[in-house]
């Protein structure tokens, strides 16, 4: 729960953003362009310094969704435990956002998870490749289009025999 | 295709630039392979099943002589799929899945899951509710903290002393299995309540197990803080300062061991924590050794809350009332009442169950680990659009070649115990 003082200020700086509240969170929405500044500006000027999770939720089927992506970037302030998550919505041509990393480096490997997972570009990360699964796939498979029961990639990759090894 | 390079000549490796194992690593530029001054590097592929990686994890290893100059960790080995089939399985369903998220302590990733349910669905539990969940994630946090500790041990050679630990989380499993009928894999809680109310059978042996344990503690205790080897294998090794474990997102005993003193216990405090007494555990030297005697403090305020909690159980139903329609009826009523046939078949069927807010929310416990935390797309239906966990081995993972770079090869075992890493957690 982040406090209205935080709230207010945040908005006064980014007139752009909107909050809202459910279950005693705040939520602010970022507009893309002003996302990198908007945090940079929340770990500065209100010491949100721990960057708790960097997740992402696709939008395929979801009743009244207007974007494809919504990013979800949970923050927290390490000594008055406040929290905040801003979300940031991105679509589908160019799934680009700005990389967090440079602010907070715990975000390195979430990044590369969600990269992995949904294929969502963050610009100016450190190293952006795939994390989990092999750097030859080449689907996103937590996307809502993607089926549950994989679609046969695991018959593409090589077999490795005791000979070739 | 690439295929994937066997292991340590270096002569083979070192010339392909992007492999799958990933030699391009930040770390020493990516222009390592291509150095010939640093010909001498070698590379050693630790696990993927290896005893001292606990479970399956590969590490690619740099090493000059027997220093590690760095070190890249290959995850998602399991390649499990949890989110994927959070979007698939209804409410009550995924609890078993979240068993296997974290094999060492279940309870505190079943009690995650419905707690970030109920959050979403708004419901308020009930006291008793409370304590049970309450003294059951204390009591997983006892038995994941004593196979840590003593995996730690077993790592840096005490043997006996794992034995000790090990003997101890074998009482625990009796409990649980006297609670719910699983030893491992416990499943216990549901939306809004739990599976079966404790009995006085399981409140018996929890209190026999808080007289037993602490002297087991103290001579664990006098086993290994004083012993040379012990020490000198933990202290001063992969040292994470306090500003970079805030950096790096550490979380749980890890950071505490840092001088956080952030305990979600304490901070944010959900189910009945605010009754108890107990106090949080932070050290400031945030080395192995630490991380090791953060653990052990921690394990003797759980038994603290534990006891506190099993001496004031509050009477009353477990689970919220049947009125509500999203908690599983019991099958005395199932089997008795008109009521409670409907109840269940209504919750059961697919597409009925309950209706969820289209809403997001986000809810987190403190877990043996560290924050472990759900966040839930709830789209109406009684399946989560999205589900997915914040665990806190795959961010703490992100900090082992930090704490690693400089240490030599053996050093390797007691970093990575000390951080405790589940590979089940490290996949999605």
């Amino acid at each position: 729960m982040a406090t209205q003082a935080t709230l207010d200020a945040l908005q006064q700086e980014f007139p752009s953003i909107s909050a809202s509240e459910f279950r005693g969170q705040s939520r602010v929405v970022v507009p893309r362009e002003q996302a990198y500044a908007a945090m940079e500006w929340l770990r500065d000027e209100r010491r949100f310094d721990l960057l708790i999770d960097v997740t992402c939720v696709d939008y395929l089927n979801y009743r009244d969704a207007t974007d494809r992506f919504g990013l979800v970037y949970l923050l927290a302030n390490s000594e008055s435990n406040e929290r905040i998550t801003v979300r940031v919505f991105v679509n589908e041509p160019d799934p680009e956002v700005d990389s967090v990393v440079p602010l907070w480096e715990g975000a390195n490997y979430v990044e590369r998870e969600v990269y992995d997972m949904f294929g969502i570009v963050f610009r100016g990360h450190p190293d952006l490749r795939r994390i989990l699964m092999p750097q030859e796939f080449e689907a996103f498979p937590l996307r809502k289009d993607y089926p549950l029961q994989g679609r046969g990639e695991r018959h593409n990759f090589p077999v490795i025999t005791r000979a070739s090894s | 295709m690439a295929t994937i390079p066997s292991t340590t000549s270096p002569e083979d490796r070192l010339p392909e630039a992007a492999t799958p194992s990933g030699l391009s690593h930040p770390g020493f530029g990516g222009n390592l392979a291509h150095d010939e001054q640093l010909d001498y590097i070698w590379t050693l592929n630790f696990g993927p099943q290896h005893p001292a990686t606990h479970t399956t994890l590969r590490l690619v290893l740099k090493l000059d002589g027997e220093r590690v100059v760095a070190a890249m960790p290959d995850i998602g080995y399991l390649h499990s799929g949890f989110e994927k089939i959070g979007e698939h399985l209804d409410y009550n369903q995924y609890v078993t899945v979240t068993d296997r998220m974290n094999y060492m302590s279940p309870m505190a990733n079943n009690v995650a899951w419905h707690c970030a349910v109920e959050k979403l669905l708004g419901i308020e539990l009930t006291p008793r509710c409370k304590y049970v969940r309450t003294i059951i994630a204390e009591l997983a946090r006892i038995s994941d903290h004593l196979l840590c500790n003593g995996a730690i041990g077993l790592d840096t050679g005490a043997f006996t002393f794992f034995l000790y630990a090990f003997y101890q989380r074998e009482v625990i499993y009796d409990i649980f299995e006297s609670l719910c009928g699983a030893r491992f894999t416990n499943s216990y809680t549901r939306v809004g309540g739990l599976m079966y109310d404790i009995t006085p059978v399981v409140v018996e042996k929890i209190r026999t197990f808080c007289r037993t344990l602490p002297k087991t503690l103290s001579d664990m205790d006098r086993l290994v803080n004083r012993n040379r080897i012990f020490r000198d294998r933990l202290k001063e090794v992969g040292v994470l300062p306090k500003e970079e474990a805030i950096r790096r997102s550490a979380t749980g005993p890890i950071a505490r061991a840092s001088g956080v003193t952030r305990d979600l216990r304490k901070d944010e405090p959900y189910l009945a924590y605010q009754d108890f007494d107990f106090k949080t555990c932070c050290m400031t030297t945030g080395d192995c050794l630490a991380r090791y005697l953060v653990r052990q403090a921690e394990i003797r305020e759980s038994l603290k809350i534990v006891t506190q909690a099993i001496e004031n159980l509050p009477s009353g139903p477990v689970n919220v009332s049947m009125g509500e329609r999203t908690t599983m009826p019991s099958k005395k009523m199932v089997y008795s009442s008109i009521e409670g046939t409907i109840s269940h078949f209504e919750l059961a069927m697919s597409n009925r169950g309950f209706d969820t807010p289209h809403e997001e929310v986000y809810s987190a416990i403190e877990s043996p680990n560290g924050e472990l935390g759900f966040y839930i797309a709830g789209d109406g239906t009684d399946v989560a659009y999205r589900a997915r966990c914040r665990p806190p081995s795959f961010i703490h993972m992100s900090l082992f070649p930090y704490m690693i770079e400089g240490h030599t090869l053996s050093d390797i075992v007691a970093v990575l115990g000390s951080i405790n890493i589940i590979a089940a957690e490290l996949d999605r």
